[in-house]
């Protein structure tokens, strides 16, 4: 079946692969090109359409956006090159989140803040993948979508109330300060048009700023690692495990590294996540897992620019549809709270739609898909 | 090995020299080799109540071609997994012990195994369908120090050593007339090309021994007679060659020493022609046809027919009751 798929797409798809670089600019001249339409269409068109517009606008350029986009990255690691299933890369997310929360609620500096962070994530991916990498591939999806649930209620239990602040999670004031303490970019607001956002507040430029020079370094070292020899065996691994073993390499070890190098990527997403914000640990649970799956697929799994594009592709359409239903629907028949539901159906579908129709995404190859159930 | 071979005065690229050498050897199951490079004693693997390998005790001789041959189910496969550390015997810890050039091997991993000289490629091919060819290959390279994690990220270290990996895999590729395959998906080639590009990527590690499951299963004839060339030319460069083949014309023409297997034993062991006139061989394998071309008309003379299908009812018969 697979062997039938691959030829019929070689036939079909004779040009030549495109390379890193031309991918790279592809995508940032149209994601440059995509949000200079948004923000022309936001600050000049009237009435519902500049407001959907705006709305994208945001929504893309948002830190958490780059958050999600930085764990999504991570999950690349995990799933697109290596082919280890983790359905619990919201866990990670929220261990880095509570690593470095708390630290600096207990007088940590930042920079060692944030590796407690990472290590968090470093830990978890230990824990999980010492039982599970043995194993069939099936194992880790169950280990680690189990795991992320564990590491949520635990954060949620009210014995650690003190640590986590329970449910109610940790305020972004108690620990945010350190991090926008750095910022050298000066105080006052700073407007592009309707992007209006203070320099250095909760939620402004710095962080924006941060945010995504951490996704360009997360892609960068992505990049590096992936074009490598090493980056040849996580590939193989991916297509058959045995074959790894016959060729005398220690396939364990590279799952391992490719499995803790995803979890901290996951970890610092996380820690992004939540600099705007605070830590909830309900808002990193199943469902963020699932976004981030669906924004890997969106973009293309296997690719370098993939995640980052399918990150703000994902956030942008929700907010369109979620838009557009609020301004074409009646409040009678759908009011603004049913609106923001539908959309996550939409999505739902949409997802389902993607992995039918177009398995390797906006960029993948279609001879290198990933979908070989 | 060029050492051990030289003190026994053995050329493997010379007949004659392989011959006197076998010839030396005793014809019965498990009988001591001049020069073993592998060594099995008393393995055994069960899978439930079925004894799929129970072979007391093989040995494999350094620098000639030694084939296994024996009839479906008769635990070759098996036997391979297991001496390669894809299985565990059952035997284990109760006096299984094998050993590949004096190295105990009993508890090594797969990869430890392939790391220590003994290659194998598998009956059911493993190409890395979405590699490309070249990539495929060169995977196969030991030792590559852009393999490891704190390396890779600066190509100065591992360039250098990537270029030569190329320059030997493009090299084997066009002893394997898949050199303008490089770039295709692995997954586009054929069958028979995927056993090639699996012997290939076995060799680009430069194996002592190189195991093949049924190397010839699926390749035309024009592409056996070149392929057996070039496992005849790994044996004279010295590598020892143990290959699983049902093939019996391949079996006849390249090994220097035959082992049959049946029902998870050794039952036979010699020189081709000494073995394929074993009558046990010819009742548990091959059958007492094995030599008519069955594709050949001028075969298929009238009496032949006759007695085949008198043979046939006789079956038919028996079965019957």
């Amino acid at each position: 079946m697979t062997t039938d798929t691959a030829t019929a797409a070689t036939l079909e798809e004779t040009k030549t692969p495109r390379s890193p670089l031309q991918e790279g600019l592809i995508v940032a001249g149209a994601v440059v090109a995509g949000l200079v339409l948004l923000w022309v269409v936001g600050e000049f068109a009237p009435g519902a359409m500049g407001s959907i517009a705006r709305g994208m606008m945001r929504e893309a350029i948002s830190p958490q956006t780059a958050a999600v986009a930085i764990a999504v990255i991570g999950l690349n690691i995990h799933f697109g090159f290596t082919g280890l299933l983790n359905i619990g890369q919201a866990g990670f997310m929220l261990l880095g989140a509570y690593g470095f929360a708390i630290s600096i609620r207990s007088g940590v500096p930042l920079i060692p803040a944030v590796i407690i962070g990472l290590l968090a994530g470093v830990v978890f991916a230990l824990i999980l993948g010492v039982p599970t990498l043995k194993l069939r591939g099936d194992y880790l999806a169950i280990v680690t979508i189990s795991a992320a649930e564990i590491i949520r209620y635990v954060g949620r239990s009210s014995l650690l109330t003190e640590w986590t602040g329970a449910a109610q999670g940790l305020q972004g004031k108690t620990y945010r300060d350190p991090f926008t303490d750095l910022s050298f970019f000066g105080d006052g607001e700073f407007s592009i048009g309707f992007l209006s956002y203070q320099m250095t507040g909760v939620n402004g430029w710095w962080v924006r700023f941060v945010g995504w020079s951490l996704v360009a370094l997360c892609v960068l070292i992505t990049f590096l690692l992936v074009r490598s020899p090493w980056g040849r065996l996580l590939r193989g691994i991916r297509e058959d495990e045995a074959a790894i073993l016959s060729l005398g390499k220690n396939a364990f070890a590279v799952k391992m590294q490719a499995l803790v190098i995803g979890g901290a990527l996951g970890a610092l997403g996380g820690i992004v996540y939540v600099l705007p914000a605070s830590v909830q640990p309900d808002a990193m649970g199943r469902s963020l897992t699932f976004f981030a799956w669906t924004a890997l697929l969106l973009g293309g799994a296997a690719t370098i620019f993939g995640p980052v594009l399918g990150s703000i592709l994902f956030f942008a359409a929700r907010i369109f549809i979620k838009g557009t239903a609020d301004a074409v629907v009646p409040d009678s028949l759908m009011n603004s709270q049913q609106t923001e539901q539908f959309s996550w159906i939409v999505v739902g579908v949409a997802l389902m739609l993607l992995v039918i129709f177009r398995p390797q995404g906006v960029l993948g190859d279609k001879r290198e898909l990933r979908f070989n159930v | 090995m060029s050492e051990a071979t030289v003190s026994t005065g053995f050329n493997p690229a010379d007949p004659e020299s392989r011959r006197r050498l076998m010839a030396g050897v005793d014809a019965v199951p498990g009988s001591a080799k001049p020069d073993a490079i592998l060594k099995v004693d008393n393995i055994t693997r069960a899978f439930g109540g079925m004894t799929a390998v129970d072979v007391d005790h093989l040995e494999v001789q350094r620098g000639v071609i030694t084939a296994l041959i024996g009839p479906n189910g008769a635990g070759k496969t098996t036997f391979f997994n297991l001496i390669t550390g894809f299985d565990k015997p059952s035997s284990a810890g109760s006096g299984a012990h094998w050993s590949f050039q004096g190295k105990t091997l009993d508890k090594t991993s797969a990869s430890s195994v392939a790391r220590s000289g003994m290659v194998r490629t598998f009956q059911l091919t493993k190409a890395l369908n979405r590699m490309t060819v070249l990539d495929n290959m060169m995977l196969g390279a030991r030792d590559q120090s852009g393999e490891n994690l704190l390396k890779c990220c600066f190509k100065p270290l591992w360039s250098g050593q990537e270029k030569d990996i190329e320059v030997r895999a493009k090299d084997l590729l066009q002893r394997f007339k898949l050199l303008e395959k490089k770039d295709d998906y692995a997954g586009s080639l054929s069958g028979g090309q995927r056993k090639l590009l699996e012997m290939a990527r076995a060799l680009m590690s430069e194996p002592t021994m190189i195991m093949l499951d049924e190397p010839m299963a699926g390749v035309n004839p024009a592409l056996t007679q070149s392929l057996l060339g070039h496992i005849q030319a790994l044996r004279d460069d010295g590598m020892t060659v143990l290959f699983v083949e049902h093939d019996m014309h391949m079996v006849r023409h390249i090994s220097d020493w035959v082992v049959v297997m049946a029902e998870g034993k050794i039952v036979a062991e010699g020189a081709a022609d000494v073995v394929m006139s074993d009558p046990a061989v010819i009742d548990a394998y091959l059958g007492a046809h094995h030599d008519a071309d069955l594709g050949d008309d001028s075969l298929m003379t009238e009496e032949t027919m006759a007695q085949l299908a008198r043979e046939a009812r006789i079956e038919e018969g028996t079965s019957n009751e």
